[in-house]
């Protein structure tokens, strides 16, 4: 059995109460929506990305302490970032929650969210802002849902 | 039953007995669905393993037997609610199924481009989107019934909403949402005296007090049986035989004819005609067991234990610092929705089932509802009659985890 301090770990708590890039870009040439129909949860994520680097990115939204601190987490560790690295982080960080893979060195704070996976009822609630991202970088026209 | 002996009737239901995640299990989300008592469970099994058969067909013994017990059923529901025939009372899957089911009917019989529907702000979706659809396939228009910031319905406003073009007023009976018991008498009468007929989404009432659907002189009915201690996948809906007769079928296929033709069908009369194919069989004698345990419980036992705990529940929640509950009604089912200031429903929801206590979050499927009281999504503890004042303080002991975790 698991904890419920797994799922609500200080950093998770801490970037909930005061998440990072949150709000709008003055700069952008990318944007997606998410939503998670089920719970209600939304995200708008905003991208400016020149020569395949992501040289900025911002969110807006609503939604539960994990889904604002894995956005939070995400914009932070993907800022400055190349697209196929970011590929690689969205796998590795997707593969880690959902088909169960132990997390990559190379996720790093992102590894926190490990503890998501013992609540399967939450795990979309981490990888919305993910989905969003790949929709927003890939420029799929219609919304994004989640798993 | 003269004294209500909650520890005795709880023995009747054995999902209650669990441990969730080492801690004894606090069942607060029966607005969602109820338990079932034993007596439910046992019917459903005695079916499946006495006479499984198929209803109204075949003269052998077992379908005899499964076709009596059916019918049975259908007249211990009808008297359950004081409909006139049995042939009044249409099963369906859900009273989501039996609103649909109106909504078609209505559509190609009763209403014509630019009439009018009444509906209220605090309705389920299950009562909004088929009349939405509707509106918008049909031409019609939506009048909404706002509600108060209390969480009752603004009943002036409903009484301005009729004229010449209005065609169905409908409401939810009990808000699944805010908790409020809406003055359907009032309403009915309202719209009876401009002609309009009515349909009434019970869900969320018929657990907690009899109906009369006479003497409430209502046109349609809707609820289901999960939530009456029943099995899953059966619905209700109560109809006026003039209104059955005129409006053509929902499904079609077998069962719901009297003769078939390349050249010309003859539809089968109430109630078969809108019960297309096998029903759920097993389901809808459960439902009957479910009603004999709950008139066997008896209403008023229900209705003073659910009101003790609703009362003792409303005064604990309001002593909390940063909880804010939604709906102040005071004619009020025994569930509550709320918020605690700085926390997103979902996360105290999952808190709350790591200490076993089980509660609903969301929107509750009234969004709606919630853009009126300026929130995304709510928590939501709803009691039965099952439950206890020592529950009631475990769940209130447990918000103090919920404060830690967040550290507030």
């Amino acid at each position: 059995m698991s904890a419920i301090s797994d799922l609500y770990q200080e950093l998770i708590i801490d970037h909930a109460r005061a998440p990072k890039n949150f709000g709008a870009l003055l700069e952008k040439s990318h944007g997606a929506h998410g939503d998670n129909p089920l719970c209600g949860d939304t995200i708008d994520i905003e991208l400016l990305i020149k020569n395949e680097f992501l040289e900025n990115v911002s969110f807006r939204g609503d939604g539960c302490a994990i889904s604002k601190a894995s956005a939070s987490l995400m914009t932070e560790s993907i800022k400055g970032q190349s697209l196929e690295q970011i590929q690689n982080l969205f796998e590795g960080f997707h593969g880690m929650l959902v088909d169960d893979q132990p997390p990559g060195s190379y996720l790093k704070k992102l590894a926190v969210f490990e503890g998501v996976k013992q609540f399967p009822m939450r795990v979309k609630c981490a990888t919305l802002c993910w989905h969003t991202l790949m929709a927003a970088i890939n420029e799929s026209p219609s919304n994004v849902r989640t798993e | 039953m003269p004294n209500f002996d909650v520890m005795a009737v709880r023995r009747d239901f054995l999902c209650l007995e669990q441990k969730v995640h080492g801690k004894p299990l606090i069942y607060f989300d029966s607005a969602a669905t109820s338990q079932k008592p034993s007596v439910v469970i046992e019917e459903e099994m005695a079916y499946y393993r006495s006479f499984a058969a198929n209803v109204n067909r075949g003269a052998h013994y077992l379908s005899e037997q499964a076709t009596k017990k059916y019918n049975n059923a259908r007249a211990r529901i009808a008297r359950f609610i004081n409909a006139q025939e049995a042939s009044e009372i249409i099963f369906t899957r859900s009273t989501t199924e039996a609103i649909n089911l109106v909504a078609h009917g209505l559509g190609k019989c009763h209403f014509v481009a630019g009439d009018e529907i009444i509906l209220t702000e605090m309705e389920h979706h299950s009562n909004l989107v088929p009349w939405f659809l509707l509106a918008k396939e049909k031409g019609l228009v939506l009048r909404v019934v706002p509600v108060k910031d209390d969480g009752t319905l603004n009943l002036e406003v409903y009484k301005t909403l009729f004229n010449k073009k209005t065609k169905l007023a409908t409401f939810v009976h009990a808000s699944n949402t805010l908790g409020t018991i809406n003055p359907v008498t009032e309403m009915v009468q309202i719209a009876k005296n401009f002609g309009v007929p009515t349909l009434i989404d019970g869900a969320q009432a018929i657990h907690h007090a009899p109906l009369d659907v006479e003497k409430l002189d209502v046109d349609f009915y809707a609820f289901s049986s999960h939530k009456l201690y029943g099995p899953t996948g059966v619905g209700i809906l109560y109809g006026k035989k003039a209104w059955l007769e005129r409006m053509p079928p929902y499904q079609s296929g077998g069962d719901m004819i009297s003769s078939v033709s390349f050249d010309h069908i003859t539809f089968a009369p109430l109630p078969q005609k809108f019960e297309a194919g096998t029903p759920n069989i097993a389901g809808v004698l459960g439902l009957a067991k479910a009603i004999d345990y709950v008139e066997h419980l008896g209403f008023k036992n229900i209705h003073s234990h659910e009101q003790s705990l609703i009362d003792h529940l409303l005064e604990e929640l309001r002593r909390i610092p940063r909880v804010k509950i939604v709906g102040q009604a005071k004619d009020r089912v025994s569930l509550v929705s709320f918020t605690i200031d700085g926390i997103h429903p979902h996360d105290i929801s999952s808190i709350f089932d790591r200490e076993g206590i089980a509660i609903r979050a969301g929107h509750l499927c009234t969004q709606p509802l919630m853009k009126r009281f300026g929130v995304s999504a709510l928590s939501r503890a709803s009691l039965a009659f099952y439950n206890t004042h020592d529950e009631i303080d475990r769940f209130v002991t447990a918000f103090s985890r919920v404060f830690e975790v967040f550290k507030l």
